[in-house]
């Protein structure tokens, strides 16, 4: 009996960690739409998804920063990031950023991903784009 | 004609594995022995015409068939040959073909050890692989028919392999990891047969060991090479993603890691013997369910190939079938399997339950985050997802204590262990780890973290406990009894291969160097303590490929280092860019270099990182997986029952708790 | 005894969300523009840039705008497919070359057959846009009264065609081929 105690507390302490580790670690992710309306935390990193706009990308030249803008077709949230932007990341197709969005609606991405896949998007952004086709009003 | 033909043997397969499933169950369900004496026919009848459809395929490969649909999509003419072999795995149709080989090859060999079983046993074990089979050759056959022709509009040339796919560890990485999920459904036949019997006894275990061990070395192997290519070729110097297909592969690995330890107390001590076959049943479901995740789409994920639901729906009832079935069994019979005695909390066995629970703990942690994106969006929440910090954090909770457990349970005897004997083995392997954990980060690189050195002791320990028994019986102290077995020996070696890894993940997650730079021809800079220099680029052709190739100098001092040159790829048919890294890699650390992209002019974005022990990741699983190969190799589990029956008349076997423990 | 069911209880439940996570894929996402009028458009022919395909050409028809382009693989896996709907479904389809090289389009048609009736050149993926296109290759269903009827997203395959393009071509026409409103048949 001792035993089980023991193996239930382990358990349950575990999972508590688990819990607190999970709800500090959550992405979550938002359209540009909803970035715009204020609906994105500015305390907290969150994902961004969307087509980057094309000939939005603006760099320094020599240098690792880069701007560009990332649309679901209703809204537009510019993006910033310094760093080395992965093989797949082209203007007129999808990325999504990790970072998070300033006061001045600037977003400052730690990190852009694009798909690999050529043919479908990533559900999340799929849908907020739908969503941002339907809410420009066709 | 040849794809026909393949087809055609495909379907014969189909046909042989139906009865390779319906006549031994139901043989060894009424005793009819010639119905059981056909599972074997059926089962070297199906491997033929499995091999005889995969030969076919590569066939239409290596000639360059591209009528063949998934030909055209997954080759190319100009694709090097080693890459057209390759490519027969390299997309969903062909996998699925390999997959059913797999299976076949490993029901054969099944089929051929087994005749020292119990026939009703044997044949219960065939019958069950025969339904796993046939459900996926139907699979095959159904929705994803390797062999079906694109009809009149024949294209001139194929679609090319994904070039992120044309690289040698890609090469063995897929065939490794299905060989071991799918040598998974060995042990899982096995418990189903077990529940079908209505009792597990020890010989059956000590059967299932090295069916266990088997797929179980692919899978570790598998996966650290998976690792390594994730390493170099995705171009960013991560080792793991969390990524849903990485956990995917690793969950089966985690329940199977459980299950070798748990059937060792089945086979030694009668024990643990219902919670023995659902960790059998739960490993294969997993690897299975890794099938489903990376096929059906459900989860997107640069592994994912490409999907559609009617495929995820075929799948998802077969995991229902074969899951479903065998648990429905284990709730009606498993209470038929009871344990044959008990045991005190110092034990060994105590000490292999802890280390089941807490495998086990981890891979539903893992499972948990994998799918939490998925119950929420059935659920109607928005799109979340938990990033590699929530696994990172909760894959430790359960791992840390199990790595200190380890340590003392390795010494610990059967039912009851005297704590002297604890004492006297494992004080000072604890005061070498405790020490040169806390210290050994100061003297090499100066600086420390809690996590750094709770990392460095406990990979210490592990190194040191696995070391203390050989140490101490070459210097002649402590040697009490019997020497050590190769089934011990195995133990000892994968033990000290995971305290390798742990050694390695502390050293180069706390210690490593990353630097993003925009460069020019003729700039130096430090870093990581070495000197680089960007001497120029320089534009290459590949077979298929075009690339641009920088040159960097890396220095230490005065002394030249390495030459390291990075390419940045296109390949000529899909016109995607790949960024292939540079690594040079020694024992004690890698240099990484990888090219980013033109920044106009003759500027580059370049990604440079100084990774000290990461060699240690890929030596430790190797190691890990040798001491699998060590313990499979252990006579035990392939004499004849005569024979055992024999040898234990003449050399009669002490007493568990006078002696220390024997291996696993 | 209870506790030897709980994993099939456990396992039940998660097989409920796998179940429902199967259609929650991105290829099932329900279009917007399903159920109202299909947006206008008029564009250069791929063909020939001087004569103009669009929104027109199918009024008063049942008809299909399957958006292609010539970099896409799922295309490529459809082509067969679209090919033999042309023969033999005897509904119109009229193609959205999207974001794609003319002459590479040209010479794809060319060398695996045109299953097009017409082939409307969106170079700049404008039209894609007012269609809400998120990738290639999607097909849409048009009713004749100008309705989007159904939007399927990825290659159109046999069952897919049956199991949700048929019944709602049967709901609409009556039978095969599809009579045009006008009664010309």
């Amino acid at each position: 009996m001792l035993f089980v105690g023991v193996v239930l507390c382990g358990v349950a302490v575990s999972a508590a960690f688990a819990l607190r580790a999970f709800n500090e670690n959550l992405l979550y992710f938002f359209s540009p739409t909803q970035v715009v309306a204020g609906e994105a935390p500015t305390e907290r990193v969150f994902r961004l998804g969307g087509v980057v706009v094309e000939g939005s990308v603006v760099r320094e030249p020599g240098s690792l920063t880069v701007e560009f803008l990332v649309t679901d077709y209703a809204n537009t949230v510019p993006v910033r990031y310094t760093g080395v932007l992965p093989d797949l990341f082209r203007e007129g197709q999808v990325a999504v950023a990790r970072g998070r969005v300033d006061s001045s609606g600037v977003f400052t991405a730690e990190e852009v991903l694009a798909k690999h896949d050529e043919n479908y998007r990533p559900p999340a952004v799929a849908e907020a784009l739908e969503k941002g086709r339907a809410a420009s009003g066709q | 004609m040849i794809p026909e033909f393949g087809h055609f043997a495909l379907i014969l397969a189909f046909c042989l594995s139906l009865a390779q499933a319906v006549f031994p169950l139901v043989g060894a369900a009424t005793g009819n022995r010639q119905f059981m004496a056909l599972a074997r026919p059926a089962a070297a009848g199906q491997f033929v015409f499995c091999a005889v459809a995969y030969a076919a395929l590569a066939y239409a490969f290596l000639t360059d068939d591209f009528s063949v649909r998934f030909v055209a999509l997954h080759s190319n003419s100009e694709l090097p040959t080693f890459y057209k072999f390759a490519a027969v795995w390299g997309g969903h149709e062909g996998s699925l073909l390999f997959w059913t080989t797999v299976l076949a090859i490993w029901t054969l060999a099944v089929a051929v050890t087994g005749r020292a079983q119990p026939e009703a046993f044997s044949s219960r074990v065939i019958g069950v692989l025969g339904i796993v089979s046939a459900g996926m050759l139907a699979f095959t056959l159904l929705t994803s028919n390797p062999f079906d022709r694109l009809g009149l509009e024949m294209p001139v040339d194929g679609n090319d392999l994904n070039p992120l796919l044309q690289d040698p560890a890609m090469v063995l990485h897929p065939p490794m990891l299905y060989i071991g999920y799918v040598g998974l459904s060995v042990p899982f036949a096995f418990a189903v047969a077990a529940l079908l019997t209505g009792r597990l006894d020890r010989e059956m275990a000590r059967w299932t060991r090295p069916w266990v061990l088997g797929p179980w070395i692919f899978l570790t192997l598998g996966i650290a090479l998976g690792s390594w290519w994730a390493y170099y070729e995705l171009g960013w110097g991560g080792w793991w993603f969390w990524d849903p297909v990485e956990n995917a592969s690793f969950m089966p690995w985690l329940v199977a890691t459980a299950l070798i330890h748990s059937l060792v107390v089945t086979e030694k001590r009668g024990l643990f013997k219902s919670w023995t076959v659902l960790l059998a049943i739960t490993a294969f479901s997993l690897s299975f369910f890794g099938t489903f995740l990376t096929r059906s789409g459900i989860l997107i994920s640069v592994h994912a190939f490409a999907s559609d639901p009617a495929r995820g729906l075929f799948l998802l009832m077969l995991l229902a079938l074969i899951t479903g079935g065998a648990l429905m069994l284990y709730a009606f019979r498993a209470k038929d399997l009871a344990g044959e005695g008990g045991f005190t909390l110092l034990s060994r066995d105590a000490f292999l339950l802890a280390n089941n629970i807490l495998l086990t703990i981890a891979a539903a942690f893992v499972l948990f985050g994998t799918l939490y994106p998925l119950f929420l969006d059935a659920l109607g929440f928005r799109e979340i997802s938990a990033g590699p910090p929530y696994f990172n954090v909760v894959f430790l909770i359960p791992m840390l204590p199990m790595a200190v457990l380890l340590g003392i349970g390795m010494h610990a005897a059967w039912r009851k262990t005297p704590p002297d004997l604890l004492r006297r083995k494992l004080k000072w392997p604890a005061v070498f780890a405790v020490a040169a954990g806390a210290t050994l980060p100061w003297i090499v690189f100066g600086r420390a973290s809690v996590l750094s050195t709770i990392g460095l002791a406990i990979g210490l320990w592990v190194v040191a406990t696995s070391l203390v028994d050989p140490i101490m019986r070459r210097l002649g102290r402590g040697a009490t009894g019997a020497p050590i077995t190769r089934a011990q020996w195995g133990m000892y070696v994968a033990h000290l291969g995971l305290g390798l890894f742990i050694l390695g993940v502390t050293v180069t997650e706390s210690y490593d160097t990353e630097l993003d730079r925009a460069v020019r021809p003729g700039e130096t800079w430090h870093t990581g303590g070495y000197d680089f220099e960007f001497v120029g680029l320089r534009d290459v052709q590949g077979p298929n490929y075009t690339a641009v190739e920088g040159e960097f100098e890396v220095r230490r001092g005065e002394k030249l280092v390495t030459v390291l040159r990075p390419q940045k790829r296109v390949y000529r048919v899909r016109q995607d860019p790949m960024t292939e890294a540079a690594i040079d890699a020694a024992l004690h650390r890698d240099i990484f270099i990888a090219l980013g992209q033109s920044l106009g002019g003759d500027a580059w974005s370049v990604r440079v990182r100084v990774k000290p022990l990461i060699s240690f990741l890929w030596i430790g699983a190797v190691v890990i997986a040798l001491g699998g190969l060590i313990a499979v190799t252990d006579r035990r589990h392939r004499v004849q029952p005569a024979e055992q029956a024999e040898r234990v008349r003449v050399a009669p076997v002490p007493r568990p708790a006078s002696r220390p423990a024997e291996g696993h | 005894m209870w506790r030897y069911a709980m994993p099939i209880v456990l396992f039940a439940v998660l097989g409920v969300f796998l179940y429902r996570g199967l259609y929650l894929n991105p290829g099932s996402l329900e279009s917007p523009l399903v159920g109202r009028p299909a947006p206008e458009f008029s564009l250069p022919s791929l063909e020939d840039p001087l004569r103009e395909v669009g929104s027109d050409d199918f009024a008063g028809q049942v008809a299909l705008l399957n958006v292609w382009a010539t970099w896409c693989v799922g295309c490529r896996q459809e082509h067969p497919y679209l090919l033999e709907l042309a023969r033999t479904s005897g509904i119109p389809i009229y193609g959205l070359n999207w974001k794609d090289d003319r002459a590479a389009a040209l010479e794809w048609l060319a060398r695996l057959g045109d299953p097009y009736v017409a082939s409307a050149f969106d170079s700049e993926g404008d039209v894609a846009i007012d269609w809400g296109v998120y990738g290639a290759p999607e097909t849409f269903l048009i009713g004749r009264d100008g309705t989007v009827l159904h939007k399927h997203i990825g290659p159109l395959m046999p069952e897919i065609w049956r199991r949700d393009f048929l019944p709602k071509i049967a709901k609409e026409c009556g039978s095969l081929p599809c009579p045009l409103v006008d009664g010309e048949e």
